[in-house]
């Protein structure tokens, strides 16, 4: 499982957008796990090389959930492009994370 | 174990005290300790007031740290809010004895894409506890979660977890909850909150907003279950309790003037019972304020201090028209004995003027209190209500020992005493004040309906109001008439010349036998001289008759002796 702030890029490319996807996870519980499986594939599949995932641990730093107001978890945060928005579930269900990344529109 | 011992083990509900006045007299020693309360109530009804004093309080009067959970107002708007009852929220923040985090919850803002929990709650609830070492929980309102996520199962399972979390750790916490159509709450919390759950309600009436506080369930505890007026002043929350839930409070012997020194007279020579509540009824223009005023005149003279609560005039409206009656309370206002309280009814609900008097009272301590007069509450309230306001204002006024008096308008249809059948229950002494009409004019009539434990007199006595005061004089009853006024002045002075006829009629008769007794005593002389006359003549007479007999036997024998000589 990585640690918070190791970048998990591939090819370093200049894009036009830059995704800066946060993963707020409460310990390394199987969802968590699930979760961030999930979002990899994800974002390999259509963000390849335009994303960086950070993984925040709630128990290791309790604080920092205010800032994105979190309140469940595991919740995925997409910081950049503007606006933000917040996905939470084990990210198990792909279409409504595209929808909710705006990588599709809704129907 | 003895048996002695097992009891004590058996120990009561641990309660976990609110500060918020009467909260804590209501639930009999305040909320339970580590379990959950929910507050439940309409939009307005002081739900987040009670939540924030409850913490608030806990840290300035108990020192037990709090946290307080918002879903709906920032901690800003939070802090702001109470700034105005003087709670300074900041500073708390600051010492570290509170803590407040806004949870933002916004549907449209969050998708759900499979199986979530609320650890992310958890843990900020668990960060902000172990930060300040919180005692106190307030989550308000937790229904937002509802509002906002949309997987219920999820929700419900999490909040029975968050509530075993709660009383693991011994925390005592208040939930918030919007009130719902059916039932209690909108999304049925309280299911997992049911061990107190207390109910604000906040209603209009006749165009007057009252609140109410209600306490639907408290397991494990003995609690008022009646609906107490409450109310949001600048202090913060208040609940109502009727003050001695038992009919006992301590009475003394003592005695204050009623200001009237034969209306005194007419109560056993000594006025009313101090502590004691007194009824003065009587129709419009009857003198009601004027004895009132009597009243407060002459215990202020005594150097005690008077409220004076009037609904009907202002103060000076009334000092000016007591001048003219001789009694001036001016001077007893300018040395700060007498305080005066004139508002219209209308201006707030009945619980406010209760708590007003109530704070007033308190602080102030007077010996006496007017209410001037207690029926124009009517337009507040019904006669029910005020029935019960005046219990708890009687009450109050009784356990410190404080006379009151209380005026009441009766209109001239009904007999006087009927219409009081409401109040005059709770009064220990009852004036009336009557009018009555005879030869063109009006005249007052007082006279004490009742007195309890006194002989007081049952005479009527005609009640004028001079320029020199109040003057109570006897009426004049008559045959099959009872006269007062300018009827009575004339046949005082009937009486007077009459008895002045009789007067010298009696003088002349004794003159009279005077002059009798002296005739009589002359003739009585009189012949008492004639009597020695003849009593003297008489013996004269026995006298010269045994001189003339003799005499007349002498002479015989000298006869005889010369006839023999030879």
């Amino acid at each position: 499982m990585p640690s918070m702030g190791k970048r998990l890029t591939t090819q370093p490319e200049m894009t036009a957008e830059f995704w800066e996807l946060r993963l707020y996870v409460a310990g390394h519980t199987p969802r968590a796990l699930t979760a961030f499986v999930n979002l990899k594939k994800l974002c390999e599949e259509h963000l390849k090389g335009k994303y960086h995932i950070e993984v925040v641990d709630l128990l290791e730093n309790p604080q920092l959930a205010k800032g994105d107001q979190i309140l469940a978890v595991p919740t995925l945060v997409r910081k950049l492009p503007e606006p933000m928005r917040k996905i939470i579930g084990d990210l198990s269900n792909t279409e409504r994370v595209l929808v909710g990344l705006d990588l599709r529109s809704r129907r | 174990m003895t048996a002695k011992q097992v009891t004590r083990k058996i120990s009561s509900l641990d309660k976990c005290r609110t500060g918020i006045s009467g909260l804590d007299e209501v639930t009999e020693g305040g909320l339970p300790r580590g379990r959950p309360t929910l507050i439940c109530g309409g939009a307005g009804s002081g739900k987040t007031l009670l939540a924030m004093e409850f913490i608030i309080r806990g840290i300035t009067e108990f020192h037990e740290p709090g946290v307080f959970m918002a879903f709906e107002e920032t901690a800003e708007d939070l802090a702001r809010n109470v700034a105005s009852l003087g709670f300074d929220v900041h500073a708390l923040i600051a010492k570290k004895k509170m803590a407040i985090d806004y949870v933002h919850i916004e549907r449209s803002e969050i998708e759900e894409t499979g199986e979530y929990d609320l650890e992310g709650l958890f843990v900020r609830l668990n960060l902000m506890i172990e930060q300040v070492g919180a005692k106190r929980v307030v989550i308000d309102t937790v229904e937002a979660l509802f509002g906002g996520l949309s997987n219920e199962g999820i929700l419900r399972a999490e909040l029975r977890r968050m509530f075993r979390w709660f009383k693991q750790k011994g925390l005592t916490v208040v939930i918030t909850g919007e009130q719902g159509e059916k039932t209690l709450t909108r999304y049925g919390i309280e299911e997992y909150v049911s061990d107190c759950v207390i109910f604000l309600d906040h209603r209009v009436h006749n165009q007057i907003s009252t609140r109410r506080l209600r306490i639907v369930k408290y397991r494990g505890s003995k609690h008022g279950t009646n609906e107490y007026p409450t109310l949001i002043d600048e202090h913060g929350l208040s609940v109502l309790p009727i003050s001695s839930i038992g009919l006992n409070y301590a009475v003394t012997n003592e005695r204050v003037s009623t200001g009237v020194p034969r209306l005194d007279a007419m109560m056993d020579g000594k006025g009313y019972y101090r502590g004691s509540s007194v009824l003065i009824s009587g129709t419009a223009g009857s003198g009601k304020t004027s004895l009132a005023a009597a009243f407060v005149d002459s215990l202020c003279r005594k150097g005690r201090r008077c409220m004076y609560f009037s609904f009907e005039e202002s103060p000076d409206q009334l000092m000016r028209n007591m001048r003219s009656i001789g009694i001036d309370l001016r001077p007893w206002s300018a040395k700060g004995l007498l305080e005066f309280h004139s508002l219209r009814p209308q201006l707030y609900g009945l619980e406010m003027h209760l708590a007003t008097m109530h704070k007033l009272i308190r602080n102030f301590n007077p010996a006496g209190v007017v209410v001037d007069p207690v029926t124009n509450l009517t337009s507040v309230g019904d006669s029910d209500e005020i029935k019960a306001m005046l219990v708890r204002v009687i009450d109050y006024l009784k356990i410190r020992g404080i006379t009151s008096v209380y005026t009441s308008l009766t209109d001239g249809g009904s007999a006087a005493e009927q219409s009081e059948v409401g109040i005059s229950s709770l009064m220990d002494t009852w004036l009336l004040v009557r009018m009555l009409e005879s030869g063109n004019e009006r005249n007052r009539l007082l006279y004490v309906l009742k007195s309890r434990g006194m002989g007081h007199s049952n005479q009527m006595r005609e009640f004028r109001l001079t320029d020199k005061g109040i003057q109570l004089t006897d009426v004049y009853v008559g045959p099959g008439q009872v006269l007062t006024g300018s009827a009575r002045l004339v046949q005082e002075a009937r009486d007077r010349a009459q008895i002045e006829v009789d007067r010298q009629s009696a003088e002349r008769k004794q003159r009279e036998l005077e002059l009798e007794r002296e005739n009589l005593r002359s003739q009585a002389e009189s012949i008492a001289k004639r009597l020695a006359g003849i009593g003297a003549d008489i013996q004269l007479l026995q006298k010269y008759d045994t001189a003339q007999l003799q005499a007349a036997i002498q002479e015989r024998r000298g006869l005889a002796r010369a006839r023999k000589a030879d």
